[in-house]
């Protein structure tokens, strides 16, 4: 297999080459906190419509890639960026903060529904945004928890505290509330660190149904979990993309080493 | 030799257990006297009368405290207007932008103003508004008492502020909206309900202060004719009552003190019952 290189979308049998279109292109970025350098030249492209996963150890500067893809980051003092991050050619990081965020949402590794009620959640974002009028509201509202599969579970209780919820309902609702400002990419961040199988496979099912409408970018501590739900799968060490390919080049034929022994377990 | 070794330890263990014990019933059994007889002298002295009426001139038995306890609302709704604003914006600062040298002094400085006697905050304000109007009134009173609400306010607000966990500020952010948004819609409403048990507890505890009145809001016979006036407060009352030779005062005093004390209780339960159950809670 040849090594992943830039503008070359990843083989994928399923996909012709021509349906993938760049919908994120990261070149030559450095991340620090501080004196500390987190991310190294990161190079790669997220294809739109697709499920990109990054994997690697503990430290290893995924979850703040991750994080400098809306620009999560930069609310640790003393960080900052170098280098492009396009969305849709426009670098993002010459960008209203606000208005990136929008377009490229994010759920956290725990869910963190707000003290507010189910509705209030899901409304949030478009309340703080003007994106919905008051006739319009109720309307995107549901919208969005179908979308994320919570609809029917909460149809009832919509004026219920969202902490009433489960953790699995918990996070969908998050996935929710991030749906409900319509984003085009959405960033998920381990989100079943803190689930169990049953709450897990609804948001890998979730996964699939979502990335017909946007595209998707997730970080796991789980390899099946990569290996299930992604079609491109990225593995950082370091603070370095060692690897980016298709996620069955990744698993079955890895080009480095170094991911062959990780996606293998002979690492630590 | 292992039985002496046994038995000096049981001892130790038994006359160690008795001490604390009776510490521990000293402490409580203090707050119990004393709301055990506030409770039967003033309740005994307590009548309809004491509600409505205004206090009789000397010699003449009866009356009441009304003027007082209108008086002590008026203080407090003042201490409220000067000291929650500042108190509660100053938190906000201190929780949500704080981390600086600048903040590191200003709750440093905040602990100090907290620790400063009752007494010199009234002649503060007793030299920044009595003096210069040459008159008491209740303004200056208010004053007092609001700043000795300003500590305590920033620092419980930025105790609940804090309280609330990064993850919702991150969410809110991560949906596009700013800082101050983020604060406003999401931050302050988890925290809402500690806050407001914060200035209750506040306003309860000084309602009780006398020393600050004194010489600020002065005190005063008869209804007071107006915020530039001298107005009377129950502690106040209960100063002068309890120390006159009358013992027709001192039922008086006892009945204030009751009624103080059971508003200052009453606060307290209901603001302990509101903090113990707060349903929105994230973990």
């Amino acid at each position: 297999m040849p090594a992943y290189g830039v503008n070359t979308p990843p083989m994928d049998a399923t996909k012709p080459l021509a349906s993938a279109v760049c919908k994120l292109s990261v070149s030559d970025l450095n991340f620090y906190y501080g004196e500390f350098q987190a991310l190294k030249n990161i190079s790669m492209e997220i294809f739109a419509n697709q499920v990109t996963a990054f994997i690697g150890p503990s430290g290893c500067g995924k979850s703040t890639f991750l994080r400098t893809l809306n620009r999560m980051n930069e609310t640790v003092r003393g960080s900052r960026a170098e280098g492009q991050i396009l969305l849709d050619g426009v670098n993002i990081l010459d960008q209203e903060v606000a208005y990136v965020r929008r377009r490229v949402g994010m759920v956290f590794q725990r869910s963190n529904p707000f003290p507010k009620s189910i509705f209030d959640n899901v409304a949030y974002g478009l309340r703080i945004n003007g994106l919905a009028t008051r006739a319009t509201l109720r309307e995107k509202v549901e919208n969005s928890l179908r979308r994320a599969a919570l609809w029917d579970e909460v149809k009832d209780k919509l004026n219920q505290s969202a902490y009433s919820l489960s953790g699995g309902q918990q996070q969908r609702l998050c996935i929710a509330r991030a749906l409900a400002v319509d984003p085009e990419v959405l960033l998920l961040d381990e989100p079943c660190s803190a689930l169990d199988p049953i709450a897990t496979a609804k948001i890998e099912d979730l996964i699939f149904q979502l990335k017909s409408s946007c595209t998707i970018v997730i970080v796991t501590h789980n390899m099946q979990q990569a290996a299930r739900v992604a079609d491109n799968t990225g593995f950082f060490l370091l603070g370095r993309l060692i690897e980016f390919d298709n996620t069955a080049v990744i698993f079955k034929n890895p080009a480095k080493k170094e991911t062959e022994d990780y996606v293998t377990g002979r690492f630590g | 030799m292992t039985n002496l070794h046994t038995l000096r330890r049981k001892t130790v263990n038994i006359v160690m257990l008795t001490i604390t014990g009776l510490c521990t019933l000293f402490a409580a059994g203090t707050l119990i006297y004393i709301l055990g007889y506030l409770f039967v002298h003033g309740a005994t002295s307590l009548t309809w009368d004491f509600f409505t009426k205004l206090p009789t001139p000397v010699g003449e038995s009866g009356g009441g405290m009304a003027n007082a306890i209108v008086g002590s609302g008026k203080l407090l709704f003042l201490a409220s207007v000067f000291g929650i604003p500042i108190g509660f914006l100053g938190g906000v600062f201190l929780a949500e932008f704080g981390g600086s040298t600048f903040s590191y002094i200003v709750r440093y400085v905040t602990d100090l103003l907290n620790g400063v006697p009752s007494i010199v905050i009234g002649i503060f304000a007793y030299t920044m508004v009595v003096l210069p109007q040459k008159h008491f009134s209740t303004l200056a009173g208010g004053l007092a008492l609001g700043v000795m609400m300003i500590p305590i306010a920033v620092r419980s607000t930025e105790e609940f502020l804090r309280a609330v966990p990064d993850s919702l500020r991150e969410g809110a952010v991560a949906l596009g909206a700013s800082k101050a948004k983020s604060i406003l819609t999401v931050v302050i409403p988890a925290a809402k309900n500690g806050i407001m048990t914060g200035i209750m507890l506040n306003l309860a505890r000084v309602a009780g202060e006398t020393a600050p009145l004194l010489f600020t809001s002065f005190g005063n016979r008869y209804w007071s004719s107006g915020w530039e006036q001298p107005i009377s407060a129950l502690p106040v009352m209960i100063f002068t009552y309890a120390v006159a030779p009358y013992e027709d005062w001192h039922k008086q005093a006892w009945a204030a003190g009751f009624v103080l004390l059971t508003m200052v209780l009453t606060v307290n339960i209901i603001a302990r019952a509101v903090l113990s159950k707060r349903k929105h809670v994230a973990r």
